[in-house]
């Protein structure tokens, strides 16, 4: 049954993949003006026959809806087109700076929740006590400022003034890592190559937390206020009367429920943590698809802009589907 | 003839009502704040920024816009190499910070307010005329509500951005683009169960136009849950504009704005920390004062939105 409902939500992220394709699709048509005149506005040297061409080869010579009809065809075919600047066919591009992004913003992910989880449950157990306080007002610090200032902060005083940790990049220079899945934990875990694992791990230390923080901030809040309320209830009274010690109350009855509000609030800042990337990836020179975006659209790269838009959000609404199917794991009473 | 004059001056009589009322509320409010220190410290660091973006050309002891390349990279006042007039230093080009963080801030307010303010122009209208009328105008917009959710935030005012070009009005569109949902789902909400009301029945049958119940009646009674939305978002907003203009993709280069001058300091963190660094801090400080104030707000206008 359970298989049943977790295939009917996969199948129900196709209309929803559709619906942004059809959008990007629309974005590039709806901008005022032709887009090959935009694309090549600045460059110098083009002849009107070469933009002729460009035109077919981007069949804007075509009607609309054949239009739209070529674009889903290619896109299904896993054509998206080549980079104008770079001369790669796209999706190879993508391929290339897909796992350094998830591999940040799953170490953001991380670090966010170490931070938080015990954060959010000693404010709770303790409120108003001192380190409430400070937790609290950490979160509250954490929710205004901006990621990219925190970064650099982070980067001054570990990297520049103690240098304990490296300013940019995944992994040292010197370093050989045989490239398997291009995760480079992942990879010197897969190799056995002990030197390299550290060096990814310490390279991913300030660009996790920079891009956690917020995420951070925010669940040790909801995470608090749930679990104060939850440690109210009767049952945990009746807890405490049997005779639970203390730790096992709150880690075993009240903890399980006081975590579904923040699931859901997780699955809400997967987005953010996308789009927080792009600014992460800049600070520490990240070689992720963030940078490839950023890079493409000063560029105006667009088959490259319109294939980097598409794979953000299948890995957002595969992030979704994930925190969804996890969701029910956690509490049975909800349904798919 | 009668009628009409009847009207007219019922009209201003309720309106004359509606304004004492006002005042009266926005005295009440006052006199809550104080039992909220952080709101009202906040409330007071906000106003002091507006003032300053205001009297930026009064305030700033040089041209923002031009450097002297002589003073490139002058450290703040207080360190053994400053200069007594620059006294938060000077940037790569010579340009004085203390002068490109005061008119940076007129960036920051213009683009935080006036992207929030279309938005709940835009969201509450659509809301409450989705809430009102419900049927295929709220179905479609509903929907179209629910696509533009499911995209992340900043990758949508990137991509805007990316296809719009640098502006100080595209900017405020691509962040309105999206932001005004969160008021059409929050006003279409409150619309639905105030619908219900007995006071919206009554004001049916004495015959008042459709549009008139809405704005005249309802309305004001969703107003203060919007005020507290509005201000919560505008922190956000703020935020949203500073990191577009960190990637370079704000107003023009030329225009100081703190996300850019952020970006600027990046390549000399080594040796000037304080280029990237200062205006950073007056974002947070701005954007923590918004908060306060807007939990603030939330505390005593609308208790239901808090989380606790």
């Amino acid at each position: 049954m359970k298989a049943v409902k977790v295939l009917e939500r996969v199948l129900m992220t196709i209309p929803v993949m559709l619906g942004v394709v059809i959008m990007v699709f629309m974005f590039m048509r709806l901008i005022p003006g032709d887009p090959v005149d935009i694309m090549m506005g600045d460059m110098v040297g083009i002849s009107e026959v070469e933009m002729e061409s460009m035109r077919r080869d981007l069949n804007l010579d075509k009607p609309v809806l054949v239009q739209l009809w070529l674009f889903l065809t290619d896109i299904l075919r896993g054509d998206l087109g080549d980079s104008y600047v770079k001369k790669l066919p796209v999706s190879t591009l993508i391929f290339e700076h897909v796992p350094a992004t998830v591999e940040l913003a799953l170490g953001a992910l991380l670090s966010g929740l170490a931070l938080a989880v015990p954060i959010g449950i000693i404010s709770a157990v303790k409120q108003h006590s001192l380190i409430d306080r400070v937790g609290m007002a950490g979160a509250f610090l954490g929710i205004s400022m901006p990621a990219f200032w925190l970064g650099l902060v982070l980067m001054l005083v570990f990297s520049v003034r103690l240098g304990v940790l490296p300013v940019q990049g995944r992994i040292d220079q010197t370093i050989e890592l045989t490239k398997v899945t291009g995760f480079y934990v992942l990879d010197s875990i897969l190799t056995g190559n002990g030197a390299a694992l550290v060096s990814a791990l310490r390279h991913l230390i300030l660009p996790s937390i920079t891009l956690g923080a917020t995420l951070a901030a925010i669940v040790a809040r909801v995470l608090r206020s749930s679990l104060v309320e939850i440690l109210r209830a009767d049952y945990i009274t009746l807890a405490r009367a049997k005779g639970q010690i203390e730790f096992l109350v709150v880690m075993k009855h009240a903890l399980r429920n006081a975590l579904i509000p923040s699931v859901t609030v997780i699955g809400l800042q997967v987005g953010s943590l996308l789009g927080g990337n792009m600014i992460v990836e800049k600070i520490f020179s990240w070689p992720g698809l963030g940078r490839l975006v950023v890079s493409a659209i000063f560029n105006r790269d667009f088959p490259l802009v319109q294939a980097s838009v598409m794979t953000y959000a299948l890995i957002f609404v595969m992030a979704n589907l994930i925190v969804d199917i996890l969701y029910t794991y956690l509490n049975p009473k909800i349904t798919l | 003839m009668t009628g009409e004059v009847t009207t007219l001056g019922n009209g201003l009589y309720l309106l004359g009502i509606r304004l004492g009322l006002l005042g009266r509320g926005l005295m009440e409010f006052l006199r809550e704040l104080k039992d909220h220190p952080s709101a009202m410290m906040g409330g007071i660091i906000v106003l002091a920024y507006v003032l300053i973006a205001f009297l930026a050309p009064y305030l700033a002891p040089h041209d923002p816009e031009i450097g002297n390349p002589h003073l490139s990279l002058t450290p703040p006042a207080w360190t053994a190499k400053g200069n007594p007039a620059y006294l938060l230093g000077a940037d790569f080009q010579g340009r004085d910070l203390l002068s490109r963080i005061i008119f940076g801030s007129r960036i920051s307010l213009v683009v935080g307010v006036l992207s929030v303010l279309l938005s709940v122009v835009i969201g509450t209208t659509m809301g409450c005329i989705a809430g009102y009328y419900r049927g295929w105008v709220d179905s479609f917009l509903s929907r179209v509500a629910d696509l533009l959710l499911a995209w992340p935030f900043l990758i949508f005012a990137i991509a805007m951005m990316a296809f719009l070009g640098p502006g100080i009005l595209n900017l405020i569109a691509a962040l309105a683009f999206k932001c005004w949902v969160e008021f059409f789902r929050l006003s279409r909400g409150e619309v639905l169960v105030e619908k219900t009301k007995e006071y919206v029945e009554a004001a049916k049958a004495v015959g008042q136009p459709n549009l008139i119940i809405i704005a005249s009646e309802i309305f004001p009674n969703i107003f203060h849950s919007t005020m507290v939305l509005a201000t919560l978002r505008m922190g956000y907003m703020i935020i949203m504009e500073a990191s577009l203009s960190f990637l370079g993709l704000g107003v023009p280069p030329h225009i100081p704005a703190w996300g850019a001058m952020v970006s600027d300091g990046r390549d000399f963190m080594f040796v000037a920390w304080w280029i990237s660094t200062l205006p950073g801090l007056a974002i947070l400080i701005l954007v923590l004062s918004i908060n306060f104030f807007g939990e603030g707000l939330r505390d005593i206008l609308d208790p239901r939105l808090k989380i606790e």
